[in-house]
């Protein structure tokens, strides 16, 4: 700001007004000069995020419109010889993958899994934010256990829940049986084993909605609700009209980071239920690291297919951010 | 702001979307020359990647390097355990890039024509690590082969058998292990009625299914003319056997998700009669309730023969040497001591695993384990596998049908069709 005001008076000096350059490289000019400092700052992330992020991603687009597997990109290894023999096939891989049966039924189960798993988290998370947002003895033992599950790595936590699930050796059918109840087929029977899967991942997901709400809620003045009170708003009322709307610049970027994070969820599928049984909890991140890492790997494929995920979270991260400007969010 | 986080979306989001994507190395470096003229004068430092159980296994194994590094004092040996599950991708990473790949690594039979196939092994002939060729059991030498050329030698070979609990036959009524698919599931449901077990624990697993294919005839490809027989005739009646004893309860429901460890528990408790398993498991069931003060309960059969034959998946492990391997003449030293009749010897009397070489069953050191006469006659029964690259993709599509089948979700000729229909797409330019 401060730059722009010092510049615009400069400009404006009649003393200067003789040595002025012309139009075009003046501005260039001009802007260097007043920004260099910054871009000097910026240089090192935005190489280290070109070479990180840009390089991967164009690489990857680029084999995803060719045939490369392991089998045909060249390399020596001592003795060996293998010659590059693949081509440029076009979007051959993207037809593919969008004309098979697996696609269409994959998307599907992806996206109820994204859409129970992200309104469970936020559900669940903002009830228990609530709960701990008032004077409470304990408070902070119930948000220390209440944020365990958060701490503990997702594939640790994947890989127990995996044996309490177990259908004949399992902790939850001991219990179960104990009580005289049949065991229940968790992670055998397709049906249970997607419930089983949502479960272990709402339990995984809570405590971060959880602690972002809080904070949230922390975020907004007591005053208002103080005034609610004396107007003599009811509680619900007071959720609806001052909760929710206080909430909603957090909600609004939590929301997205759990769906992507859902979206891509890996090792909780891969690792309790490996995609079983027959393949029913397969989701579409799975899926393509089936592509990628089983036998003969296939370059292509996957990247086709991380490409069209990639796709479709940005697709879905633009409408939502369209529907949220036109209700009057400003992000 | 908001294009800061429209972009730290968009960010996020490829950043686990474009995971997959690596790149390829081209190591250039010349070839070794061939092998020494004076072994003992050879040195350097060889790693051998192990896939052996880490706590069983691995100590027998160590205890042969120690007896390398005797002869060989001026090679010195990296003994590295890497988890049979993680083995063969994390070699395809390391030897795909060039660095981090072991020198010899011990591969799964099926792996091999893959890893020759993709460049990353270094052929034998003509190095020492070849040694005495036609002292091989001719099975599981052919998964060493590809394209004409040796690259790995077998460490040991496997089959699976018929395990059982031989008090539980005898309380109901069978002294002898069923010989046919109808005596297995007579067997079992005398068991399940007369002893108060179970019958059978089946895996749920593609390579636990072949003895019921090969049993009637099938087999999942046929090489030789390149067809697709999974959905065929006879491999439909082996998946039809298995079906009914899941359908007529001769086979307890199976689990589906840690299939194999659930059926193994449920034999070493006693809670099931009959399994089907290899030698592997030979040191993890004598370890069990029913088997630990009563090893002679403990009874290995043959697979039961279907309307062709008896049948069984030959597996194993084989010694491979990485093509790109800066110590090619030490690595063929290790490999050919690893792969002696001495060392095989040496292994199968200490763990039970049976030996690759004919003569190493006639050394005294393999003759003190009783589990390796045992194992003879199941291993007569062994059937070689397509020793072809996309072998190892072979096993998902299967195991995906299997599982369908076993959820009562599918059921087997609709199954098979699928998996032919996925193996069409993986072996291009076979028929059906």
């Amino acid at each position: 700001m401060t730059t722009q005001v010092v510049d615009g008076t400069a400009a404006g000096t009649p003393a200067r007004g003789g040595a002025r350059r012309p139009r075009g490289e003046g501005r260039a000019g001009r802007f260097l000069a007043r920004h260099w400092y910054a871009w000097a700052m910026c240089a090192p992330v935005v190489v280290v995020t070109l070479v990180l992020i840009g390089y991967p991603l164009v690489r990857g687009v680029y084999l995803s419109l060719t045939d490369a597997t392991e089998a045909n990109m060249g390399r020596t290894i001592g003795m060996n010889t293998i010659p590059s023999t693949y081509e440029f096939v076009g979007l051959a891989n993207y037809t593919a993958i969008v004309t098979s049966a697996e696609f269409l039924s994959r998307l599907a189960w992806t996206i109820t899994w994204t859409v129970v798993c992200v309104a469970l988290h936020y559900g669940l998370g903002l009830g228990l934010a609530m709960l701990l947002n008032r004077p409470l003895r304990l408070r902070s033992l119930y948000r220390m256990l209440l944020v365990l599950p958060w701490a503990v790595p997702a594939f640790v936590s994947a890989f127990i829940w995996r044996y309490l699930l177990n259908g004949e050796f399992g902790v939850v059918n001991a219990m179960l049986r104990a009580a005289g109840l049949p065991g229940v087929q968790w992670l055998d029977d397709p049906l249970w084993a997607k419930a089983s899967v949502i479960a272990v991942n709402v339990w995984l997901g809570v405590p971060f909605m959880m602690l972002a709400l809080l904070g949230g809620l922390q975020a907004i003045p007591r005053e208002l609700y103080e005034a609610a009170e004396v107007d003599g708003a009811t509680p619900w009322q007071r959720f609806r009209h001052i909760t929710l709307p206080g909430l909603r610049p957090v909600s609004s970027t939590v929301v997205l980071l759990g769906t992507i994070w859902t979206f891509n969820q890996f090792p909780v599928i891969f690792l309790v239920t490996r995609g079983g049984p027959g393949g029913s909890s397969e989701i579409l991140v799975t899926y393509a690291y089936r592509q990628a890492f089983e036998g003969i790997r296939n370059y292509s494929g996957s990247a086709a297919w991380g490409v069209l995920i990639l796709v479709l979270l940005v697709v879905m991260a633009v409408v939502y951010r369209r529907a949220l400007r036109r209700q009057g969010e400003a992000w | 702001m908001r294009r800061g986080i429209s972009v730290a979306a968009a960010a996020a989001a490829l950043a686990l979307a474009v995971s997959a994507c690596g790149g390829q190395d081209t190591p250039t470096q010349p070839a070794a020359p061939a092998s020494a003229a004076d072994p003992a004068a050879v040195s350097g430092e060889v790693t051998w990647w192990d896939t052996s159980d880490a706590t069983n296994e691995g100590p027998v194994f160590q205890q042969l390097i120690t007896d390398f590094q005797a002869k060989y004092p001026k090679i010195k040996v990296n003994y590295v355990n890497v988890p049979f599950a993680e083995a063969q991708n994390k070699f395809k990473t390391a030897a795909q890039s060039g660095s981090g790949a072991p020198d010899v690594l011990r591969a799964e039979v099926g792996w091999v024509a893959e890893f020759a196939s993709l460049g990353y092994l270094a052929p034998l002939e003509g190095t020492p690590a070849l040694d005495k060729p036609e002292d091989f059991l001719p099975s599981p030498a052919s998964s060493g082969k590809y394209n004409g050329k040796t690259y790995a030698v077998p460490q040991v070979t496997d089959t699976l058998g018929l395990l059982y609990n031989k008090e539980l036959l005898k309380k109901a009524g069978h002294d002898a292990p069923p010989k046919t698919f109808a005596e297995l599931k007579q067997t079992a449901l005398d068991v399940k009625s007369k002893a108060g077990a179970d019958g059978l624990a089946l895996n749920v697993d593609a390579y636990f299914l072949l003895p019921f294919i090969y049993g009637e005839g099938g087999d999942l490809l046929d090489v030789a003319s390149k067809k697709i027989t999974v959905a065929a005739p006879q491999a439909a009646a082996g998946v039809k056997i298995v079906e009914d004893l899941i359908t007529s309860g001769a086979a307890a429901k199976p689990a589906i998700q840690d299939s194999y460890t659930n059926a193994e528990t449920a034999f070493k408790e006693g809670k099931v009669a009959m399994i089907f398993n290899g030698p592997w498991s030979n040191t993890d069931n004598l370890g069990g309730k029913v088997f630990k003060d009563n090893p002679d309960n403990f009874g290995i059969a043959p697979v039961p023969a279907g309307s062709a034959k008896a049948g069984a998946p030959t597996g194993g492990h084989d010694y491979a040497v990485y093509a790109g391997s800066k110590n090619l003449p030490a690595s063929y030293l290790f490999v050919q001591f690893m792969a002696s009749a001495e060392s095989q010897a040496k292994v199968a009397g200490k763990l039970g695993l049976l030996p690759a070489r004919p003569s190493a069953y006639t050394l005294p050191d393999a003759q003190a384990n009783d589990m390796i006469a045992k194992w003879k006659d199941p291993m007569a029964a062994a059937v070689e596998r397509p020793w072809i690259p996309e072998g190892g993709q072979l096993f998902q599509p299967l195991l995906e049908g299997y599982q369908k089948i076993a959820a009562g979700q599918q059921g087997s000729d609709a199954a098979l069709q699928d998996v032919a229909k996925a193996y069409q797409g993986i072996l291009k330019g076979w028929s059906l």
